[in-house]
């Protein structure tokens, strides 16, 4: 057991310094080498990466609930939503009178809709540490209510992935009325400023990677230890065997409850990481099928290894990012396939199959090894 | 000295099918029971009212005299010092065997307590106790899932014993042994009853006698009858029951 508690951390410190270079090395190849250079990394492509690594913040999320406490959310993309949501409120109020309404106090879409005045649950967005608090609180305060009743009602299994996915369908179609008071179909967008530094400058969206890839270690970090403690190991099994746990004295509820609610508070941050770099967020993020990709990209990257999580989003959107591209027609399929075939030849995720990882904390699920 | 297990007309009915019918019951302190009875007499449901997975239409069970079990759930149950083994052998396959007697130790349950909990010496020294009474300190290191049928038992009532509970409900500790086992698993639990109440659920007519206690016969919900073995065995009713009709 020794030895192989020092070959985990080994991994864990290597993969964290791995996540620490690329946050730091990426944007000096895109800020202080010349664009002739070879080696010169372009914005767009800074971005695009930039998105991947919150990706793989969200994947981390799914991976410690799913992945060592066997909840399987299906509306995972909710929380990374509404964090999403409350970044944009506070890049709306951001623009100031220079909307094309030229409104000082009201966005665009509420002065089309002739509203008079902001609606109460806008206020304070203008304050970036009210809007940074809300990205955790909103998210977090969802899943901590949702998970209060359904885990005390002791709901499991596939019963709770459906109504997961109820939410987050429920929640897609309230975003799209416009008297919901967020722009409706449109979402919220035409984002100018983040902290006065402009969004489409390249310094700004440097910066946004490193913010992203800093999140990301956090994140990394703060699964690590937890499912390295003993509350990790009780996580497993709860995983394996929930009426045992109980059994043994410990409220199961209590468990599935507390890393319910960081998992989404993880989820909110991620998504407002994403929304200063895609430059939108609209009621689609909502949408049931987003939820689902996530616990693919889990799934091919191997689920319970935490770094499958992360390799998985990243490795999914790179396909994607390509496939829709060069084949826009085919990615689906392409998407379709990969799960079926991941699951049939590499039941423990490409990690999984690589081995090294395979071990994190505990035994990934899915047999013996 | 107040009786640590008193089950007083418990009634259980499931969809009309009278699981448990008035079911009375007293164990007392250090006293090993052995509960028989056919398929269906409800030996399995009597477990799940006194560990409180189910709740009982009507009747009291109390435990060390001031603990009302039907109005507690299961992990309450367990923090006062119940524990119980699963007819089928349930542990935790993907944790080593170590760190299964770990997650049963007594120590507290809430998730902050975990999070930041380390073990001290004299917990790895009760675990490595524990290791040698069940007789797989060679094996400490192993997943729980790789042992066999009959080592996962032995964890199980290891797990239980980490627990420290007063009472111990063991349910079929044999099945599925050997001979040897079989007779090894008799004296560890007589060992264990020294200091705890056990109660035992078992088909197995051998390993009762071997534990050499009282027996309670459990037929259609209700006690039959009660005494040392060889007095139930020869009980007029207890025959019909076991060979009659």
């Amino acid at each position: 057991m020794a030895k192989l508690t020092f070959t985990t951390q080994k991994t864990t410190w290597l993969f964290a310094a791995v996540l620490a270079a690329i946050t730091i090395v990426v944007p000096i190849l895109n800020l202080a080498v010349p664009e002739t250079s070879a080696l010169h990394v372009p914005t767009y492509i800074l971005s695009l990466f930039g998105k991947y690594l919150a990706f793989a913040l969200l994947a981390l999320s799914v991976d410690l609930i799913w992945g060592y406490c066997g909840i399987l959310s299906l509306g995972h993309g909710a929380f990374f939503a509404l964090g999403g949501y409350a970044m944009g409120m506070y890049l709306m109020r951001q623009i100031g009178d220079r909307g094309v309404y030229g409104n000082p106090e009201l966005p665009d879409f509420m002065v089309f809709l002739d509203w008079q005045e902001l609606p109460w649950y806008w206020l304070g967005f203008d304050n970036f540490f009210f809007a940074m608090a809300m990205v955790m609180l909103v998210p977090g305060a969802l899943a901590f209510i949702f998970g209060w009743f359904a885990f005390r009602s002791r709901v499991s299994g596939v019963y709770l992935s459906i109504i997961t996915q109820a939410m987050t369908f429920a929640l897609m179609l309230a975003f799209f009325r416009n008297d919901m008071g967020f722009g409706g179909n449109n979402g919220l967008t035409d984002f100018k400023e983040i902290l006065g530094f402009d969004l489409r400058s390249q310094g700004t969206r440097a910066g946004l990677f490193v913010a992203s890839g800093v999140a990301l270690l956090a994140g990394f970090l703060i699964c690590r230890a937890i499912v390295a403690s003993k509350l990790g190991k009780i996580l497993v099994g709860i995983r394996d065997a929930e009426s045992r746990t109980r059994f043994l004295g410990y409220r199961v509820e209590h468990y599935k409850l507390f890393v319910f609610t960081l998992s989404a508070v993880m989820a909110g941050v991620a998504g407002a990481l994403y929304v200063p770099q895609v430059g939108i967020i609209n009621p689609g993020e909502f949408a049931p099928g987003n939820s689902i990709e996530i616990v693919i990209w889990v799934a091919l990257g191997g689920r319970g290894t935490l770094i499958g999580a992360i390799m998985g989003a990243i490795l999914v959107n790179l396909a994607k990012s390509y496939l829709t591209a060069a084949f826009p027609e085919v990615w689906l399929f392409a998407l379709g396939g990969l799960f079926v075939a991941v699951t049939l030849l590499l039941p423990k995720g490409v990690v999984g199959a690589v081995g090294i990882w395979g071990n994190m904390g505990a035994r990934a699920p899915g047999g013996k090894s | 000295m107040t009786e640590v297990l008193y089950l007083d007309g418990i009634s259980v009915s499931f969809g009309g099918f009278k699981a448990l019918n008035d079911l009375s019951l007293v164990v007392e302190p250090g006293e090993m029971r052995a509960i028989i009875g056919p398929n269906g007499a409800g030996k399995t449901t009597m477990m799940d009212v006194i560990t409180g997975r189910t709740r009982p239409d009507k009747g009291t069970a109390l435990f060390q005299g001031g603990h009302d079990l039907t109005r507690m759930d299961e992990a309450e149950i367990a923090n006062l010092g119940i524990g119980r083994k699963f007819q089928k052998p349930t542990v935790f396959e993907s944790h080593s065997v170590e760190d299964n007697l770990l997650l049963a130790q007594k120590a507290p349950r809430g998730p902050f307590a975990t999070l930041i909990a380390k073990l001290s010496g004299a917990q790895q020294d009760a675990i490595d106790e524990t290791l040698q009474t069940i007789a797989l300190t060679g094996d400490r290191h192993r997943p729980a899932g790789d042992l066999s049928h009959g080592q996962k038992q032995w964890l199980e009532i290891g797990m239980l014993l980490m627990q420290q509970p007063d009472l111990l409900l063991v349910d079929e500790p044999v099945a599925g042994m050997t001979d040897a086992e079989t007779e090894q698993t008799a004296d560890l639990l007589r060992q264990i009853s020294k200091t705890r109440s056990v109660v035992v659920v078992e088909h197995d007519m051998e390993f009762v006698r071997a534990l050499g206690t009282k027996v309670s016969v459990l037929h259609e919900g209700s006690v039959l009858s009660e005494g040392p073995l060889d007095v139930v065995q020869n009980d007029a009713k207890v025959i019909e029951v076991y060979l009659g009709r």
